[in-house]
């Protein structure tokens, strides 16, 4: 959405862009990887997307699925330029005995599953077991955390799919252990998601971590030497472990200085062994975590895994597969660094999953401007660019059902209007076909 | 008299955009824009035009008398911002 914007902003040029989108529905991790709990994160999509969305100079596409619909090399022909927006749909394993074993996932699955996203929403969660460990300290792993300890009636009033609030009324959880390889001065999370948990109710937070004080932390040198941020969410650690609740509902373990060495269990995870590691200085005197032969064994029915997304391999473009991305060079994709004329990425396939909402913002702007630059040097390839209508009809002679931006607002309207008997911002469609009925208009609301 | 980023802030940037002192930071071309976890108002440079509250597309500004209670100390987070070693106002 962000090269949208950057595109449009160029107004030396009247540029037509087309959209394309493998779901029936746009906004990618907003819609479906930005946690229900943080709905003004997601009026990104309404207070901006939607107006470029909405733009006369582009067309919505959804329900095509490049690389199979229509493929890389056609849409090279057909257009003056194409970039690839299409995130990272895999993730880092733990690389330990016992990953694959029935109740081990990726948070990625488990996102997803709770927010609706059609390709997951058949997933079976037990969430039956006393105690979930996750695998990471990151942004991901706090807001599974959340997902997994709010009370009910406050997650009934998010957009989180009803037969995730169904499962997680049900839920058997009261303890969930997030792991962290380092030490409590290299929480990966970022301080806003942190605090957080000081307004989940009758939630308990603990800490454990070599040298860590529920006060008075900051006589530790290392604390000293540390960032502005990191003191700041050593501080936040401090108050949410004195704050505890007297009468706790549910319980957020801090385990830091924590690697998983194995899972165990004869069908489904039971217990997770976990390897205790040290901070050592290394030659230039930063802190790295060093494992030990110190262990210990948690039980849980549930672990999710919350060390890093990854890209995929796209069908047609060249994988840097060291990288997890399309091999590229600011933005313009390259086959053993050479440029592939008029082809381009931006975002996580581009970089990396790392960053914020606004990271793809500043990120675009230099894919969009080396897009420009090529155009108005000659690079791009123009002979045979078809005009909307050829595309239009391409599309047809496929017979493929693509969703235009009237189909993804019926769809909008459908979800919003669900969601008010409910008092809810939405209540999500995730049946792919149901989507397609109401944004073709062909069912009855 | 200033007015406040707060917890919602996604790093869109609109706000820093439309600012017509360039007291917002850290900007995409700052080498910390990338490890941001938010962007920062600069309390003692916000001329409190307010152009950046509806700029923002996830309404993370507030005028600092008016903070709802969660985010209260997001004022002294902003100030603080620009008090630690090397922080600049300036957009670089």
């Amino acid at each position: 959405m962000y090269a949208l914007e950057h595109l449009l902003e160029e107004r030396s040029l009247d540029i037509q862009i087309d959209l394309y989108e493998r779901l029936p529905v746009p906004w990618g991790l907003v819609r479906f990887g930005v946690a229900p709990d943080h709905p003004e994160k997601k009026l990104v999509a309404d207070r901006l997307f939607n107006y470029f969305l909405g733009h006369r100079n582009v067309r919505f596409f959804g329900n095509v699925t490049v690389g199979k619909d229509v493929s890389h090399s056609e849409l090279a022909e057909w257009y003056d330029g194409v970039i690839y927006s299409v995130g990272a749909n895999s993730d880092i394993h733990m690389g330990v005995e016992g990953e694959d074993l029935k109740g081990s996932w990726a948070a990625r699955e488990f996102v997803a599953w709770y927010n609706g996203h059609p390709d997951f929403s058949g997933l079976d969660f037990d969430l039956s077991c006393k105690r979930a460990v996750i695998v990471g300290n990151g942004n991901v792993a706090l807001d599974v955390a959340r997902i997994l300890t709010m009370p009910i009636e406050d997650l009934k009033k998010t957009d989180t799919a009803d037969y995730a609030i169904e499962a997680l009324s049900n839920s058997n959880i009261e303890e969930v252990v997030i792991l962290g390889r380092r030490g409590h001065l290299q929480g990966a999370y970022n301080n806003p998601e942190l605090e957080e948990l000081a307004h989940l109710e009758d939630v308990k937070v603990s800490v454990e971590s070599d040298g860590f004080l529920p006060t008075g932390n900051d006589s530790d040198p290392a604390f000293s030497a540390s960032s502005w941020e990191a003191r700041r969410k050593v501080k936040m650690l401090e108050q949410l472990v004195q704050n505890s609740p007297a009468d706790p509902r549910k319980h957020i373990v801090f385990k830091f200085l924590a690697s998983p060495i194995e899972l165990q269990g004869s069908d489904s995870v039971e217990q997770i062994v976990v390897g205790h590691n040290k901070l050592e200085a290394d030659d230039q005197g930063n802190l790295k975590a060093k494992a030990t032969d110190q262990r210990s064994s948690l039980e849980t029915g549930l672990v999710l895994r919350a060390i890093g997304y990854r890209g995929n391999a796209f069908p047609g473009l060249p994988y840097d597969e060291q990288r997890g991305v399309i091999e590229n060079i600011d933005g313009r994709v390259t086959d053993n660094s050479v440029p592939l004329k008029g082809t381009y990425v931006t975002g996580w396939i581009k970089r990396g999953p790392q960053g914020i909402i606004g990271s793809n913002k500043q990120c675009a702007d230099v894919t969009v401007k080396c897009l420009i630059e090529d155009g108005k040097n000659g690079v791009l390839e123009t002979a045979n660019t078809l005009s909307a209508d050829a595309v239009t009809s391409k599309l047809a002679e496929r017979n493929i059902k693509t969703v235009s931006e009237q189909g993804w607002r019926k769809i909008d309207h459908f979800e919003r209007s669900a969601g008010l008997a409910h008092q809810q911002p939405r209540r999500k469609l995730y049946d792919v076909n149901k989507m397609l009925d109401i944004a073709t208009g062909e069912a009855t609301a | 008299m200033a007015y406040v980023i707060t917890a919602p802030c996604v790093a869109d940037y609109s706000c820093l955009e439309i600012c017509p002192v360039n007291c917002i930071s850290p900007g995409p071309a700052d080498e910390k824009f990338g490890s941001a976890e938010q962007l920062y108002i600069n309390p003692k440079t916000c001329i409190n035009c307010a152009a950046c509250v509806e700029a923002c597309p996830v309404l993370a500004i507030y005028e600092d008398d008016n903070l709802p209670k969660k985010y209260k100390h997001y004022a002294e987070i902003n100030k603080e911002y620009f008090e630690q070693d090397g922080a600049t106002a300036a957009r670089v």
